[in-house]
């Protein structure tokens, strides 16, 4: 008998549509993942948290607008505050920066098209929770799909960021949205916050084009995992 | 009483909508230099007095109708 898995909750908005991937690709990885409703008031015991991609109330007024007031988010922002790690996904990205939890917004797509491909990326930071198990400098293809990618912030941000090394990945041989000094993804200055355009929740089965994404996921894992046993044994 | 608020991309923030709209406007022979788009949105508020009206819509920007990092947004009150 192996232990069981971390638990991690994979939130669901009315609207999203990679709550079930990221749900078994967690799962595939060893955590105990499970969907929860967004008007929850309370998280479960979980040790990591998941916003999925998807179009969260239909992009309504901006993406992940009216979703950062669904009732569950108040909890996600206490559990991200009291250090629990936090991924958002494409449109758990937008979510986050509505939010707050993130610097910045996301903008439509310079092109003004959906992009929907693999997209080539580099790993600009190793030292974090998400990406612990890359090497800076590694290329990772993950696939994109997504109309509001442009990730935008005044001028001075991406500046500050970089110095802070919350610059996490880099769009790699093209920028397929815009995005400003080329990021798909970033973390909070806590490290513990990390949105990115790219799905690696579509990305963990080499058999399907790429295991790349599984990278970022089973780090997920590995940090609910020591959340969970340093909570156990206080 | 009503309200009109409108919501705008800030000057600087690049518009691809607006762009794509302006092209469209010079494909069809208007002499258009620029085209910015944005959004409107009516509320019908519950105060009488204009003052207050406008101060909670004030408000509803900032929390919702707008995003400041990018939006910028005017109100308007009708009788």
């Amino acid at each position: 008998m192996t232990a069981p898995g971390p638990r991690i909750a994979v939130v669901v908005f009315p609207g999203s549509n990679d709550d079930r991937d990221a749900v078994l690709a967690l799962g595939a990885l060893g955590a105990e993942a499970a969907p929860v409703w967004h008007a929850e008031k309370e998280l479960p015991d979980v040790g990591g948290v998941v916003l999925p991609g998807g179009f969260s109330y239909g992009d309504y007024l901006r993406a992940g607008a009216l979703a950062r007031f669904s009732p569950l988010m108040r909890a996600v922002e206490e559990f991200a505050a009291d250090g629990g790690p936090v991924l958002g996904i494409c449109n758990g990205f937008q979510i986050l920066c509505e939010a707050g939890l993130l610097p910045g917004a996301l903008l439509p797509n310079v092109s003004l098209r959906f992009v929907c491909r693999d997209a080539p990326l580099r790993v600009e930071q190793a030292d974090t929770l998400f990406t612990a198990r890359c090497s800076v400098g590694q290329r990772l293809v993950i696939p994109i799909k997504h109309g509001e990618g442009c990730w935008y912030a005044d001028e001075a941000r991406p500046a500050r960021l970089e110095a802070r090394n919350q610059i996490v990945l880099r769009y790699d041989g093209g920028n397929p949205n815009g995005a400003t000094a080329g990021v798909a993804g970033i973390v909070n200055e806590e490290g513990n916050v990390l949105g990115l355009m790219p799905h690696p929740e579509h990305a963990v089965d080499p058999l399907l084009g790429s295991g790349d994404g599984a990278l970022i996921l089973a780090a997920l894992v590995d940090a609910a995992r020591n959340r969970l046993s340093v909570a156990a044994a206080v | 009483m009503r309200a009109t608020v409108l919501v705008r991309p800030k000057e600087g923030i690049l518009d691809p909508q607006g762009e794509a709209v302006g092209s469209s406007l010079r494909q069809l022979g208007f002499a258009v230099a620029d085209a910015r788009v944005g959004r409107v949105v009516d509320v019908e508020v519950e105060a009488t007095d204009p003052q207050a009206a406008r101060a909670e819509v004030e408000r509803m920007c900032q929390q919702l109708l707008a995003n400041p990092l990018i939006e910028s947004y005017e109100i308007e009150l009708a009788e």
